[in-house]
């Protein structure tokens, strides 16, 4: 293998590097002018990077798993770099972020660790790109300088998560003692013959824990609430977008790839111990917590936070359930997700902005202040509640109904009910958000309203375009949800 | 062309968003008239095959997962399509007076309608849940912006209990589906489940749209719902959404799992008695006139739920003619009840006994007389045809219950004589706690009932009389329908 056939596959990731670093480099000139000119070369360099994906080989595999390149691998990077994208729309708009090359640098720097995660099938390469994607997280979570609550979320996020790392190279140096090679389909190979034993499962089980803190679950989400709250808005929708998507496509494949002969059994009447168990008992916690927790919040970031909790929980029941179609119901739904959270971000940006805050108080009126955003949130809510004809209602009908054909004998009815349940009490939250935005009357006392500041005119324009074409997709995704079932379907053969 | 109901309505809809709130209530009201119109030709029309569900269109949908865009009809769904236009078109006319956000109002009202078309007009188990679930937000929006008493609270539960029905019905349905791996009701229709399966799915299901339908214990977002809701919102939900869940229920759940119904038909009869005469006794004590309208809504719905739980011709057809009668007699109890309040700005009995109203709304007066007797059921009227067909269907399979039931139509009569004589023909000399010194009891004036009010009252009058008198029409509709459903068949 040669140099330049290495580069070849992975021209994606390199193309980011180098806009990355033009970024940084930018960044630190100090004219004005190019502030707008950096967000430009961003978005641009993601859209090459788009393109380069496009052009990758339908299948390659490269020392060992370490590089591969796959219909499935292929589709979730596209679809990290259209979120990386929208993150960079929504900082262009954003005031609190002072050194905006240095951000736009690090949200880029995250996106390759994202790609690096998806496009490989080796555990110390997944764990490079897990590190890479959090170290730059870390710093985006703390970047704003003037606000105490992104120190103290930074600070959170980071020492939850090293703690997260620690465990699951732990756990992963189990497995790589247990089977001599860190490749997945190596892993599968050793796996096929053995049962259980208490080295494996504790290997599992750390491993299976920083997957957990990454996308969420309970009871290793108490980094999000602060995390979603306290960072600057584009960051929280990377957060909760972009960096979940590629832990889910990373889970599922390390579960089922690696792990795959190892499943178990969490149906009601026949558990058998593996790690599907393990991993429901991780999504009933995410599903009650979550949900319960949400319904006092005062905070629409803190309660989107614990709504995400929730809704991990949700996209473990696909796992659990395994096979192609519970994998790509997982798949399928933690896109929408992405999207609709990315877009609800978008809707937070635009109130902070007009309002300095994102209090319940802060949405009140925002009907009367703004028609367009305030149906916008309102499809965003109810997707996330899960009604149609929105996408996430399509996507916990395609969730669940996997959930309940696995197994024998509708084996997870206990975890489908309980999801619905927490649909339920969602439904309560949620529908209180819209009744501030719909019903309650704007309170311009309470509001200082902030002098407009110049450049607003023109940036008011794309951010709000984003929100709309976004909750246009979630609208889309919701009719005619075959477009991207069929894509994830054909990838996972 | 029946497919054109959800399509328009959808469509005036989405037009009421971008065009000004002068046009709102025409664009409503063409739209409304257009589908009951579509639904009342369709219904007319000679030659179609009511007994069986006919395809209008069927396009794959998502075919991996084996869902179609399948709209049929069959004599049920046209009943139910007719009610439906007709009580939208009321719905508007007794809207005319909105002026607070009226292109929003018309919105939410259309899309509850066009919701209520897709669930009657489906025959794919997904779309018919997707139009079942369309339904329950329209509803929030609309009775907590345009709400009276305590709206927010009514709201909240009224959807809270949607939801709930409609998770239940998703576990029903995510149990047919991954056991028979189809999504097409005639196919689920004829396909052999389990025993084991259909006791418990068939509950599950039965219930979950029940609790729409106003079941007891779980009826009680019903009356509070009716109470916060604006005219048009209480006339939606007592002529429509309540039928979406007996239309389900009948539909889906008994067409699907005959087997379950067998074992658990005694107690949907049990439930169903138990929530006629309670409803009927709680109705009695009420002193506001939409409370009283609200369980008198649970009380007849009562009815309907009996019919479906005799699972023999006669009673199931009375159940679907129950549905129809109900769905008109109450959107014009909950008409006039809006006149009143619209007018009077009270709803108490108390205070409307003061008011000789009969005096100054002699219309009203006597509309609301009409519809009392309807709602009664004395014979002439829809309710007569419809409840005493359930009840000879009901003698044959329970008939204790049809002697219990009697007690509620009793309870009925008093509540419904009671109300109307509060209401409009009391003697009392007691005035009105708002009539300021110096007005007698003749002062209260009240606003000329409109043009469009007395329409809306003449066309629920006029659908009542015709099924009362010629029950013919619609039961030569239903009765074939209902004849070839599963759990009928030896």
């Amino acid at each position: 293998m040669s140099y330049l056939e290495l580069l070849k596959l992975a021209s994606p990731e390199a193309i980011v590097l180098v806009t990355a670093l033009i970024v940084l480099a930018l960044g630190l000139t100090k004219s004005e002018q190019i502030k707008p000119a950096v967000s430009l070369i961003a978005a641009l360099g993601l859209a090459v990077a788009a393109f380069a994906v496009s052009r990758l080989p339908q299948h390659a595999v490269l020392s060992d798993g370490m590089l591969v390149i796959s219909p499935l691998n292929s589709l979730f990077k596209v679809i990290c770099l259209v979120l990386a994208f929208f993150t960079i729309v929504l900082a262009r708009g954003d005031r609190q972020i002072r050194h905006h090359g240095e951000y736009l640098a690090l949200i880029l720097f995250a996106t390759i660790g994202l790609l690096l995660l998806i496009g490989s099938e080796e555990l110390l390469m997944i764990f490079i790109g897990l590190e890479l994607t959090g170290l730059s997280l870390y710093v985006m979570t703390a970047f704003d300088h003037s606000d105490l609550r992104s120190a103290e979320a930074g600070l959170k996020y980071f020492l939850f998560g090293s703690m997260a790392s620690a465990f699951t190279l732990f756990g992963l140096s189990f497995i790589y003692g247990l089977t001599g090679t860190t490749a997945l389909t190596g892993i599968a190979h050793t796996f096929n013959a053995t049962p259980i034993q208490p080295l494996l499962a504790a290997g599992i089980v750390m491993t299976l824990i920083g997957f957990a803190f990454k996308v969420a679950a309970a009871p290793f989400h108490l980094w999000a609430p602060d995390a979603y709250q306290g960072a600057p808005v584009p960051t929280a929708a990377f957060i909760a977008s972009g960096s979940k998507v590629a832990s889910f496509v990373v889970l599922g494949k390390i579960v089922l790839v690696g792990f795959g002969s190892l499943h178990g059994s969490a149906d009601w009447h026949a558990l058998v111990a593996g790690w599907s168990p393990v991993l429901a008992v991780l999504a009933a916690l995410s599903i009650i917590l979550g949900n319960l927790v949400a319904l006092v919040q005062k905070n629409v970031r803190r309660l989107l936070a614990y709504s995400a909790v929730a809704h991990a929980g949700y996209t473990l029941l696909g796992l659990i359930a395994g096979g192609r179609n519970g994998f790509s119901a997982t798949l399928f739904y933690t896109t929408i997700y992405a999207i609709t959270l990315v877009g609800a971000f978008g809707v937070i940006a635009l109130v902070r902005r007009d309002t300095g805050g994102d209090d319940f108080s802060n949405f009140a009126g925002l009907r009367a202040r703004s028609p367009l955003l305030a149906g916008c949130m309102a499809v965003f809510m109810l997707s996330l509640a899960g009604l149609p004809p929105l996408a996430g209602f399509f996507g916990k009908f395609y969730l669940f109904s996997a959930a309940l054909r696995s197994g024998q004998n509708h084996g997870l009815l206990w975890l489908v009910a309980l999801s619905l349940f927490g649909s339920l009490i969602s439904l309560y939250y949620y529908l209180t958000v819209l009744k501030i935005i719909f019903l309650d009357d704007h309170d311009a006392s309470a509001i200082p309203r902030t002098s407009r500041y110049d450049f607003e005119a023109r940036a008011d324009f794309l951010p709000s375009l984003t929100v709309v074409v976004l909750a246009g997709a979630v609208i889309l995704l919701g009719i005619v949800p075959e477009g991207l079932v069929a894509r994830i379907l054909a990838s996972l053969t | 062309m029946m497919a054109w109901t959800i399509y328009l309505t959808f469509v005036g809809a989405a037009l009421l968003l971008f065009l000004p709130r002068i046009l709102a209530r025409w664009i409503a009201l063409t739209t409304a008239v257009a589908g009951f119109a579509i639904s009342l030709a369709t219904f007319l029309a000679r030659g179609a095959d009511f007994a069986h569900l006919t395809t209008i269109t069927r396009i794959p949908w998502v075919p991996a997962l084996g869902m179609n865009y399948h709209l049929a009809f069959d004599g049920i769904s046209l009943t139910m399509t007719l009610v439906t236009g007709l009580t939208a078109v009321c719905a508007v006319l007794f809207s005319w007076h909105i002026d607070e956000r009226p292109n929003e109002f018309f919105f939410w009202l259309l899309l509850v309608v066009a919701g209520s078309y897709g669930v009657f007009l489906s025959a794919d188990l997904f779309l018919l849940f997707v139009f079942y679930e369309l339904v329950i937000v329209p509803k929030y929006f609309l009775i907590a912006i345009w709400g009276s008493t305590n709206k927010e609270y009514g709201a909240m539960k009224l959807t809270l209990y949607s939801f709930l029905g409609g998770a239940l019905v998703f576990i029903g349905i995510l149990a047919a589906y991954v056991t028979a791996g189809t999504l097409d009701l005639p196919q689920l229709a004829s396909f052999p489940f389990a025993p084991s399966l259909q006791s418990w799915a068939f509950p599950v299901l039965f219930l979950g749209f029940a609790i729409l339908g106003g079941v007891w214990p779980l009826h009680t977002w019903a009356p509070t719902g009716h109470v916060a809701a604006p005219t048009a919102g209480s006339m939606l939900l007592a002529g429509i959404v309540m039928k979406l869940g007996a239309y389900g229920a009948l539909r889906v759940a008994m067409n699907l799992f005959p087997l379950g119904l067998h074992v658990w038909s005694r107690w949907i009869a049990v439930l169903a008695v138990i929530g006629i005469v309670y409803a009927a006794a709680v109705a009695l004590r009420q002193n506001d006139l939409k409370f009283v309208i609200g369980y008198s809504s649970v009380s007849h719905m009562g009815f309907v739920l009996l019919g479906l739980a005799t699972a023999n011709l006669l009673g199931v057809s009375g159940a679907v003619l129950q549905m129809f009668s109900h769905g008109v007699i109450g959107a014009l109890l909950f008409a006039l009840a809006g006149v009143i309040y619209l007018r009077t700005h009270t709803r108490n009995l108390n205070d409307l006994a003061g008011m000789h109203l009969s005096r100054t709304m002699p219309f009203v007066a006597f509309a609301f007389v009409v519809a009392s007797a309807a709602s009664m059921g004395i014979p002439g009227f829809s309710g007569f045809a419809a409840e005493i067909t359930i009840l000879l269907g009901a003698w044959k399979t329970f008939p204790v219950a049809v002697g219990i039931t009697g007690i509620g139509m009793v309870l009925v009569a008093a509540f419904t004589l009671r109300a109307l004589k509060r209401s409009f023909f009391s003697d009392d000399r007691v005035l009105v706690p708002q009539a300021g010194p110096g007005q007698s009891e003749q002062a209260v004036l009240v606003d000329r009932i409109t043009f469009a009010e007395k329409l809306g009252t003449c066309l629920l009058i006029l659908a009542t009389l015709a099924a009362g008198l010629y029950p013919k029409l619609l039961l030569d509709r239903i009765m074939p329908a209902v004849q070839s459903m599963r759990f009928l068949q030896p």
